[in-house]
């Protein structure tokens, strides 16, 4: 019985080898796609953050509320997060596992800052009177700055148990994917970030 | 016990939470316990609970997911039709004074419930679970790119229904119609647990919805069979592939919109509120971004079902293939720029009503250019009138008609009339009933010799067909003649008796349709007990044209025992017309993924999370979401996930087919 038909050039039909395919070879496109989907809450966060913007309801407006060098603060110690999670990245590629845990331990510490800060700031505006409930803008605001904070709580969390796995298995095939799944999460909150920064503390400000 | 006490215990759960008072639900209950323990006593009579936590529950095959999808769908199909002929039978009744048999807190839950139902828990897995069985198949693949996370996606989407089911019996569902309107869903106006149910059903549902979306978009970029290019992709996958692409996009906003209406309802912020700058209209708007993409959502892969249908009962290749592609595209982007023509009556003004207006009148052209794509297929082909051909035809004849209604509503000046009436309600069933379920039943009958290796029993499907496209038809003419009249959608009692007729009209129509649904169950039933006469082992019982009937009917777990290699669109009819026979040797062991009990156990326990939030228990919530942390990390340590399938369970499977092939003689 012949796999394909009569013919000087016959085409194939069926691919008799077996070609491995290691799992997770579609993990970083499928990652991407949640990463867009989490994009589009942020997406409608700040659509809304934009038609409430103004909605002080008689209360406090960004430029009372926003204490703009302490928030330059905040965005720093993201931002050198990012940068730490990169070089844990590269050390990652390097094979060093050692560094690896370093510098995920360093982007930790930036983490653990930037919500520190995050907190600070938002109990002091509670304690101020300008909690979430005061005015539709302050609820805007503190729906769009905690879902960011929210993720980056769970990014800590799945940081921390990355940190045990490669602690326990090294820097196997899994993991590194894994490493690289948290590193796209990480920058995208950075860049979520940015766009917080610049249109609800700076426009805020100046507006 | 104190008060206190019991209160930080149950939260806001006490007995008259339980409606005793309502003998309907009631009697309901009793039918629905009852029936419930005689099933759970049968699997347990008969030893079922193993084989369907090992085969079935915790499986991470998509055919089977696939078929569990369309099971719940069928489920609800069955509670969402109970509340249809509820409110059927109390728009007959109440007129001339009478209430009718529903009170007001009774009618409003059943037709919230029954829109909720309807759309998430039945048209969802029906589109879902066909996607899921099909396009790994189509494709030549092997599972889907991340088989877990489908077993999770699903079991989300049962926890989703458990929790609207829920709200039957324990408390009450939303009294605010199938979108929660604010700030009606707001707390000041609806602050029982109702639209909490709403809210945490669809939440929890909806992480099902949109990771098996993201699942089947990765699935078809990355796991297509070599030589399958895009534009060699059958017509249903590339329906999935555009379908999941619009749920990605479209499920996060609906996603946010509720998480800001349970601010509102939890925290007191001043989203959709009244006071405190809040703006409902917000809601409005963010509610049908989401809403109107879900209309395609569920409309494509019906459309997807049509064109393989029409293309194989014609016996030709489908007209425009490409036509297809770019018509699901457009409507795709389209789908996005028309989600106003839901409320022009909010006052946006002509110019922004116009634009709404003229974008959903465009949809029409690519929806169009379909339906005679079809027409063109059927010309001159050598037409077969099987079941799936049936439904397919009478789809056509019924959407162009809900498809010309729709355009009526697009145009602004029309709409101020036809606003929120029963035209509106007559409308959209008309092209959900006559789209979407036609088109789910068209694949139903279609490609269930695919997943149970016999064809379904033709007489009570004929029987079935005519009951549903005559019912349906009874049911809604009357619908678009009182909404000329202007008479509203979700009335509870009329005044104007001259009325009465058409609604008891309506009432047959609904009747039908229980006849239909009637028909349909036994046609399983009939076919499953005469599965021996109505076997097929060709696995190609329609001489058809895509991959998936180039494998066994039901395949084996790993599908292809060799990846095909594909040449052209209709790759099957391909390497049919080529004489290709099916290798028989050299078989090797195939790598497949493990079952997991992780699926179950995340979807229950986000239920459990989601039921003690709607009861304000706060302590259980707290406790079940970091159960549910935990599950999730402990799942994590778990690298050994798949398996090999050994080659002489392969050779065995293969070799059973080359056997029952020749002796079936094909």
């Amino acid at each position: 019985m012949t796999h394909t038909p009569s013919g000087a050039e016959a085409p194939v039909y069926y691919d008799l080898d077996e070609h491995p395919h290691p799992p997770g070879g579609s993990t970083m496109l499928g990652f991407w796609l949640y990463l867009m989907s989490d994009c589009l809450i942020f997406a409608m966060l700040f659509a809304a953050y934009g038609v409430y913007g103004g909605s002080f309801a008689g209360g406090p407006g960004p430029r009372e509320l926003f204490e703009l060098p302490l928030v330059a603060v905040n965005t720093t110690m993201l931002l050198l997060s990012s940068i730490t999670y990169g070089f844990a990245m590269i050390a990652t590629d390097e094979k060093r596992q050692s560094a690896v845990l370093g510098w995920l331990g360093v982007t930790a510490l930036f983490g653990l800052a930037f919500l520190s800060i995050e907190l600070y700031e938002f109990s002091n505006l509670i304690h101020e009177g300008a909690g979430p409930q005061r005015s539709a803008f302050l609820s805007a605001f503190f729906t769009l700055v905690g879902t960011h904070g929210l993720h980056v709580t769970f990014g800590l969390i799945w940081l921390a148990v990355l940190v045990v796995q490669v602690k326990r298995r090294g820097l196997i095939s899994d993991n590194v994917r894994r490493l690289q799944c948290l590193s796209m999460f990480w920058h995208f909150l950075d860049v979520v970030w940015i766009g917080v920064f610049t249109f609800v503390y700076l426009l805020g400000v100046l507006r | 016990m104190s008060n206190d006490l019991i209160k930080t215990i149950f939260g806001r759960l006490t007995l008259d939470s339980f409606p005793i008072h309502e003998p309907i639900l009631v009697g309901t209950f009793a039918v629905v316990a009852l029936g419930g323990l005689t099933l759970l006593g049968a699997l347990t009579y008969f030893k079922l609970w193993g084989y369907l936590w090992k085969e079935w529950f915790t499986s991470v095959d998509h055919k089977k997911i696939g078929i569990m999808y369309i099971v719940l769908a069928l489920v609800m199909l069955l509670r969402g039709f109970a509340d249809a002929i509820m409110m059927r039978l109390q728009q007959a009744l109440a007129f001339n004074g009478s209430e009718g048999y529903l009170n007001a807190h009774h009618y409003d839950q059943v037709f919230t419930a029954h829109g909720v139902i309807m759309i998430f828990f039945v048209a969802m897995p029906f589109v879902t679970g066909l996607m899921n069985y099909v396009v790994p198949l189509q494709i030549g693949a092997r599972d889907v790119s991340f088989p877990f996370l489908n077993n999770f996606s699903f079991w989300m989407t049962v926890a989703g229904a458990l929790t609207v089911m829920a709200s039957l019996f324990v408390g009450e569902f939303a009294r605010t119609g199938w979108l929660a309107m604010a700030p009606l869903s707001g707390l000041d106006y609806s602050p029982d647990v109702g639209v909490d149910y709403y809210i945490w059903a669809l939440q929890i549902a909806g992480v099902g919805t949109l990771l098996s979306g993201v699942n089947l978009i990765a699935t078809i970029v990355k796991m297509r069979a070599p030589g399958m290019s895009l534009m060699k992709l059958p017509i249903f996958t590339w329906s999935a592939l555009v379908t999941n692409v619009l749920i990605v996009a479209a499920f996060p906003v609906l996603t946010a919109v509720l998480a800001m209406l349970s601010l509102d309802r939890y925290v007191g912020t001043n989203f959709f509120t009244n006071t405190g700058g809040g703006n409902p209209m917000m809601y409005v708007n963010m509610i049908w971004i989401w809403g109107h993409p879900e209309v395609y959502i569920l409309i494509l892969p019906a459309f997807g079902v049509f064109s393989e249908v029409v293309s194989t009962f014609s016996g030709k290749r489908l007209f425009g293939y490409t036509s297809m592609v770019y018509a699901l595209i457009v409507i795709c982007i389209l789908s996005y720029l028309v989600w106003l023509h839901h409320f022009f009556t909010m006052g946006s003004g002509a110019s922004v009503n116009s634009f709404f207006g003229i974008t959903t009148m465009i949809i029409s052209i690519p929806t169009g250019a379909k339906i005679f794509n079809w027409l063109f297929t059927m010309y001159r082909g050598r037409i077969r009138y099987e079941l799936p051909m049936m439904w397919s035809v009478a789809f056509m004849l019924t959407f162009v008609i809900g498809g010309m209604t729709g355009v009526m509503l697009a145009v602004p000046p029309a709409d101020f009339q036809f606003h929120n009436s029963l035209f509106l309600v007559a409308h959209f069933h008309n092209v959900i009933i006559g789209g979407v379920l036609f088109g789910m039943f068209a694949g139903v009958n279609y490609w269930w010799p695919k997943a149970f290796g016999f064809k379904l029993d033709r007489k009570w499907g004929v029987v079935s067909f005519w009951c549903w496209v005559v019912g349906f038809w009874v049911a809604f003419t009357p619908l678009y003649v009182l909404g000329f009249m202007g008479v509203t959608r979700r009335m509870r009692v009329f005044e104007d008796p001259s009325l009465r007729i058409w609604f008891v009209i309506a009432g047959i129509g609904a009747a039908i349709i229980a006849a239909g649904i009637g028909a349909m169950l036994m046609q399983f039933y009939v076919s499953i007990r005469d599965r021996e006469k109505l076997r097929d082992i060709t696995g190609d019982p329609w001489n058809g044209r895509t991959l998936e009937w180039a494998t066994s009917s039901p395949p084996p777990a790993y599908n292809f025992a060799f990846t095909p290699v594909i040449h052209d669109l209709d790759a099957w009819y391909d390497m049919k017309s080529h004489k290709v026979a099916r290798p028989t040797d050299g078989f090797r062991a195939i790598h497949m993924p493990k079952n997991t009990w992780a699926g179950v156990v995340l979807a229950g326990l986000s239920m459990v999370c989601g039921l003690a939030m709607i009861w304000y228990i706060w302590w259980l919530a707290a406790l079940s979401f970091l159960a549910l942390l935990a599950t999730a990390i402990i799942h994590t340590f778990n690298y050994d996930r798949d398996f090999h399938i050994p080659v002489e369970d392969v050779i065995a499977s293969e070799d059973a087919r080359t056997r029952a092939l020749q002796t079936a003689g094909v």
